[in-house]
């Protein structure tokens, strides 16, 4: 906490790409200086610097602890949780610390999360239970190994770490991206979903599955495993088999 | 100036009990609109971050009863018990819903839900998504919500005041944070759902934006706070940030123990320290007392030190990597990347934090609040079931039970509500906006508003710890006084409208200092120890004659809040012995061989 700075012995400078629409032209590199401990988070030095230094800094978090996913940004070029990442590993150097890549920036660390959440929302991210069942009837059974084919997936915490690490993204704003393509297939893989023919036409349109390169970084940055390369790649291997029972004339869906 | 949105329903907070409100209310009747206001996206809201359940009656040998005993019991009777009936008969429909709906419940081999057992519990009732339940259930509330057109979320918009005209609640009013405009939200029903207030004490569980933004909205028009003194610490917590490392440790089978190695949850009244997890006894004690016990064991320097003060250690070395991995993979995370240490080698250093808001808006059993047109629901509400201190797995379960309600009672009453005159509305609305903008436009005054938040977490952690004392106490409400006074005096550095956060956060310590005020005067006024409040200067004991009362407190303008009583619902569990391991063994059998 930075209520823990007065037994700082080091002090690390902390550079910061600020963007105040209406004052500055175009971002601006800040530095400030911050006392630190071995524990002292990212986060808690950009608090300290709003508590301290210069409360117009602008940033979002909540949770502190990598669960709520508000923090992301671009820590000396790699999209990271500020709450996550501790200062101590850039000492005796300084730490750059940037809005998150491929997202416009609202001010200072704040990008804009639009095109994420609207993307979101046409993906069925919901289940479309396969039978209907009412409370009375109880839960559907699931075994832990049916379970297993989609919980890592269902981890995405939509810190949009990946969308800042993905090239694609950058390229072609259109493009899904690999956090969505993970939840559609954390539906698409549970054995109580009976949606995943509608979902499977948003993985083979032009902007889905088959817009990825392959290049993996999304899954490198991913704060909570959830590997959304992984998703991809099994989306592809669904999409392709989806195709080829369209073409047959079957209807699309499951394997 | 003032854009106007016309909604049926106006939900303030879209975690956990403001999206099943928003559900509840499009599934009654698709036809209202739902306005779903938070000031973050609500994946963010703070019930993402509760990791071990929510609590279920599943078992055969589990029963309702048994549930309503638990909870009564753990509140120290200070329950209202026929919404405690309610609830318990209430839970497992909705964790069943939340399965249809796709929450990823951890399984047995059969492929029925898992549960495992909490603090205080007498058989293991606790749903769970492995460690990440809150995080689990959240995202699938807003996912699930997505499904419904008649929802329309205000997501980033920041309520600065609640509308009431002739005696009745009819609408917000948000502040855009990215754009800093305002928009007046007018609702035929206004369901608060803004979660609790835990930020007002210094080392704290809770997210950066639990700061009790609807409970001070309410009491600012008039509706009581009851029983604000009851601040739940939880005892296994990080030192110094206060992260949560959940129940379920214990749940599962971890063990606390001093700098010797000693379990001395024993020389506290919850042993026999059996080597086996036994329901309702040492590391399964609910959680007042073993905060309690770390307080003691700490004056008798048997804690160990670290660099963010005493702790003691949360072992769960025995429970090996594989069922570390299965069962708490998120506090293996939080250990390894915040503490260094990983949990299959070696103990994590722990202590308690503030972590849950017993009190809150009062409301009835239907989540009405006196203010006609007015509902609250969640962490920010009193409803009844936490009394003087919470069951662990209870407040996932309850934002689930009475988000429902009072959406369900919200849209009943924007049907049959008539509407009236905008401009009246304008009009207030219109002075709530000057009174927040003065806030940024203010030329003189010289208080920095960082200052006057850490005084007022600082205070907060003296006067109303663990263990309290009059003076103390006494010392925390002077204070609060002195420091909303030069709260008017607080100048911020950003006067910009587009994203100012330090706008936001002035707003917000407004709002927490006026809750931390109910805190402590509904404290010190509370002559007794029960549950969470406990005074060591000769108020030791219950006091059932005086005390077996809700404190109500209410707001007193610029002054401190009055502070008032109400009778307690007692329907068939008179107060007893509120006693755990053997002992609440054989009070237990003794009560069950009087009856």
């Amino acid at each position: 906490m930075s209520e823990s700075g007065s037994k700082a012995a080091r002090v690390i400078e902390i550079e910061v790409l600020r963007y105040r629409p209406g004052t500055d032209a175009e971002p601006v590199w800040q530095s400030f200086r911050v006392p630190f401990l071995d524990d002292t988070s990212v986060l808690e030095g950009l608090q300290a610097i709003k508590d301290d230094l210069d409360g117009s800094l602008s940033f979002r978090w909540s949770c502190r602890m990598a669960i709520c996913g508000s923090c992301g940004m671009m820590i000396d070029g790699v999209p990271r949780l500020a709450c996550h990442t501790f200062l101590r590993e850039f000492f005796p150097g300084k730490v750059r610390v940037a809005p998150l890549d491929h997202m416009p920036i609202e001010r200072d660390l704040v990008v804009s999360a639009e095109d994420f959440v609207h993307k979101l929302e046409g993906i069925t991210p919901y289940l479309v239970p396969r039978e209907a069942r009412t409370v009375e009837q109880g839960e559907y059974l699931q075994t832990p190994r049916q379970l297993e084919q989609f919980r890592q997936f269902a981890g995405c915490i939509n810190c949009m770490l990946c969308y800042a690490a993905c090239p694609q993204y950058g390229l072609d704003p259109e493009f899904i991206g690999p956090g969505l393509m993970a939840l559609i297939h954390r539906y698409n893989a549970d054995s109580r979903d009976g949606a995943r023919a509608e979902r499977m036409e948003l993985i083979n349109a032009e902007q889905g599955v088959w817009s990825c390169t392959a290049v993996g970084y999304c899954s490198v940055v991913c704060p909570k495993h959830v590997d959304p390369a992984n998703a991809v790649n099994q989306n592809k291997v669904n999409g392709a088999l989806d195709w080829v029972k369209r073409r047959a004339g079957l209807k699309g869906g499951g394997t | 100036m003032l854009e106007t949105f016309k909604a049926d329903v106006a939900i303030v907070g879209a975690g956990g009990a403001g999206l099943r409100a928003a559900i509840a209310a499009a599934e009654i009747d698709p036809g209202l609109t739902v306005a779903l206001v938070s000031k973050v996206y609500p994946m963010r809201s703070h019930t993402v971050a509760a990791e071990g359940g929510s609590a279920g009656v599943v078992q055969a040998h589990d029963s309702l009863q048994q549930h309503f005993d638990d909870t009564v019991t753990g509140g120290d009777w200070l329950c209202e018990q026929d919404v405690v009936d309610y609830f318990v008969s209430q839970c497992t429909p909705e964790m069943v819903r939340l399965e249809h709906w796709g929450c990823p419940w951890s399984r047995k081999e059969d492929g029925h839900v898992n549960v495992r057992a909490f603090g205080g519990m007498k058989i293991e009732r606790t749903w769970f998504a492995a460690d990440k339940t809150g995080f689990h259930i959240l995202h699938t509330l807003f996912q699930t919500s997505i499904r419904y057109p008649s929802i329309r979320r205000f997501d980033e918009h920041f309520v600065v005041d609640l509308v009431v005209d002739e005696g009745r609640c009819r609408g917000v009013v948000a502040l855009d944070i990215a754009t800093g405009r305002f928009v007046l939200i007018e609702a035929g029903a206004v369901v608060i759902a803004t979660g609790g207030a835990g930020r007002v004490f210094r080392e704290n569980t809770n997210g950066g934006i639990v700061t009790g933004d609807g409970m001070a909205l309410a009491y600012r028009h008039g509706v009581p706070l009851r029983d604000m003194e009851f601040m739940q610490y939880h005892p296994t917590c990080m030192p110094g940030t206060g992260l949560l490392f959940t129940e379920a440790c214990r749940g599962e089978g971890g063990i606390l123990t001093n700098r010797e190695g000693y379990r001395y949850l024993q020389d506290y009244g919850l042993g026999p320290a059996d080597p086996w997890p036994r329901k309702k006894a040492m590391e399964l004690g609910p959680r007042d007392r073993l905060s309690q016990a770390f307080w003691h064991e700490d004056r008798k320097g048997r804690t160990v030190q670290t660099p963010h003060g005493s702790a003691v250690n949360l072992d769960l070395r025995h429970l090996g990597e594989k069922k570390l991995r299965e069962r708490l993979p998120l506090i293996c995370e939080l250990a390894q990347e915040f503490l260094g240490i990983d949990p299959a080698d070696a103990p994590i250093p722990v202590r308690p934090a503030v972590h849950y808001t017993m009190g809150g808006i009062l409301v009835d059993g239907r989540t009405a609040s006196p203010l006609p047109g007015l509902y609250a629901a969640g962490e920010c509400s009193s409803v009844g079931i936490h009394g003087a201190n919470r069951l662990g797995s209870n407040s996932l379960a309850e934002l689930s039970v009475f988000g429902r309600v009072a959406g369900e009672e919200a849209a009943r009453c924007a049907r049959t509500t008539p509407r009236v005159d905008t401009a009246t509305l304008t009009r207030q609305a219109e002075n709530a906006v000057a009174r927040v903008r003065e806030l940024v436009v203010r030329s003189d005054g010289r208080e920095r508003l960082s200052t006057v938040r850490k005084e007022m977490a600082q205070s907060m952690e003296n006067g109303c710890g663990i263990y309290r004392t009059g003076p103390e106490m006494q010392a925390t409400c002077d204070k609060l006084a002195e420091l909303r006074e030069r709260y008017r005096g607080v100048k911020l550095d950003d006067t910009s409208t587009a994203w100012n956060t330090e706008w936001l956060n002035a707003v917000e310590l407004g709002y927490q200092l006026e809750v931390a005020q109910a805190i402590a005067h509904s404290a010190l006024a509370r002559e007794e120890s029960r549950g969470a409040h406990q005074r060591i200067d000769g108020f030791a004991q219950r006091d059932d004659v005086r005390f077996l009362k809700h404190t109500l407190a209410r707001y007193g303008g610029a002054q401190a809040p009055g502070i008032g009583y109400g009778d307690v619902k007692i329907t068939r569990s008179p107060p007893g012995t509120r006693a755990y391991g053997a002992a609440g063994e054989h009070a237990e059998a003794a009560a069950g061989a009087a009856k």
